[in-house]
């Protein structure tokens, strides 16, 4: 419960502050802190993940983009009152929704009823494996994981297209700088 | 930071622990947690390190760019490849019964195999993009 | 007593929604690009919790299987998220060299600037 209103936070933290490296940063935080959460959701695997990716290497893409780029955000030209009413109906529909929710950590709920309790007997005896999600992730759904990898596989191929190659400094209109 | 020694000398000491945990996590995920997608970031993760600290020329001296591309689509076809191979030994596609003598000893091995596809993979595509993201900036 | 009831029961949901809103909030009033892909990554964390949280029990343990453990949680929500994240960070330097490209063309990565130049063309 401390850990996710420190994470409630750092949101705050993100959405007000204008300076994108400080952004970039807390949100490295922000990623430990959720990996701290999901280790007391029991979900290890995804803890690990989380601060190896979150923290680790999506930090380092964010600063490097923000290397070539610029780190300093220029002031809304339009008041964000529209989108705070949008964000906060939808805040107040989702918390009504809330309620009809079965509430946190209790055993009967109806996601434990379906297939968990098949994979967590059948595991053992089916594939050797203890670590049940690397069973499910592997085996049970292996399908699942062959197309995730394919999405990688597609988004590295794609960050190769648009940034490998001879940058083409092209003079014209549309390299002039704006004014401010 | 090149020419900091207490980054060098740190980075040289905790380099090959990176690594040896990576392939630790890689195999010991059957038993704790862990597996390809993490194992493969943390390798990724150690190259990029080893590019932050001694350079982008000195970490494709070790990790050549045309390796690490040729690793993207590699892992797809592993992880396809045993599909393939258990469609061709009678069974249905990724249903990895068939390759050893009982079923349950056939999945650990096809899951084994998967998990080094989706490694090459992932570590792959992580270095590749923090190469041409850095490239770009030169 | 009521109220407070609810709220150690729901607290992990209102967190959730309070993160999702504020992705949302950043990702519609925000111009810069990599805020806006900041605000998406909230957002994706966010139902990332909301898979997680509900597969807990309070009392288990992490779904790997030994002598005497017991009961697990649910394994099913961590094997989606834990290839989720990892395709969140594929699509996210996917994102991320498409704002680098819209800089080195435009020159900038505030939305109102780009419409701008897009209208003196």
């Amino acid at each position: 419960m401390v850990l996710l209103t420190l994470m409630a936070a750092i949101t705050v933290g993100v959405v007000r502050l204008r300076n994108l490296f400080a952004v970039v940063v807390l949100g490295g935080i922000y990623s430990f802190l959720m990996a701290s959460v999901m280790i007391v959701l029991d979900a290890v695997d995804v803890a690990m993940t989380e601060a190896s990716v979150g923290a680790g290497v999506s930090t380092v893409l964010m600063l490097g983009t923000l290397y070539l780029t610029k780190t300093e955000e220029t002031r809304p030209a339009h008041t964000p009152l529209l989108p705070l009413v949008v964000a906060g109906i939808t805040g107040i529909a989702l918390v009504y929704g809330s309620f009809a929710l079965p509430p946190f950590g209790v055993a009967d709920a109806p996601i434990h009823m379906h297939v968990a309790p098949y994979y967590l007997e059948n595991s053992l005896r089916d594939t050797l494996v203890p670590n049940v999600v690397t069973s499910v992730l592997a085996s049970y759904r292996g399908y699942d994981t062959l197309g995730e990898t394919a999405v990688i596989f597609t988004a590295g191929i794609a960050v190769l297209m648009l940034l490998k190659g001879r940058r083409d400094v092209k003079p014209g209109p549309k390299r002039k700088r704006v004014r401010r | 930071m090149r020419l900091d020694i207490v980054f060098r000398v740190a980075a040289k000491m905790f380099i090959p622990f990176i690594l040896v945990f990576a392939l630790y996590v890689q195999f010991h995920g059957d038993f704790g947690p862990g597996g390809g997608f993490q194992a493969g970031v943390m390798a990724g993760a150690m190259v990029i390190f080893y590019a932050i600290i001694f350079g982008l020329e000195a970490a494709q001296r070790i990790v050549p760019p045309r390796v690490v591309e040729l690793m993207v689509p590699a892992g797809v076809a592993i992880y396809a490849g045993v599909g393939v191979a258990s469609m061709l030994l009678g069974e249905n596609f990724l249903n990895y019964s068939p390759f050893a003598h009982d079923p349950a000893h056939g999945q650990e091995y096809g899951i084994l195999l998967v998990e080094a596809g989706v490694f090459v993979t992932v570590s792959g595509t992580m270095t590749v993009i923090f190469y041409t993201f850095v490239g770009r900036g030169r | 007593m009521a109220i407070l009831e609810q709220t150690v029961a729901h607290y992990n949901h209102w967190v959730m929604i309070f993160l999702m809103i504020s992705g949302l909030y950043i990702v519609v009033a925000r111009g810069n690009m990599v805020k806006k892909l900041v605000g998406l990554g909230l957002f994706q964390t966010s139902v990332y919790l909301l898979y997680i949280s509900p597969g807990k029990i309070l009392g288990g343990t992490p779904p790997i299987l030994g002598e005497g453990l017991g009961p697990y949680s649910n394994p099913l929500p961590h094997v989606l998220i834990l290839t989720a994240i990892v395709v969140g960070v594929a699509t996210l330097a996917l994102g991320l060299a498409l704002v680098v490209r819209i800089n080195e063309s435009f020159g900038t990565i505030e939305e109102d600037e780009i419409f701008a130049e897009e209208d003196d063309t």
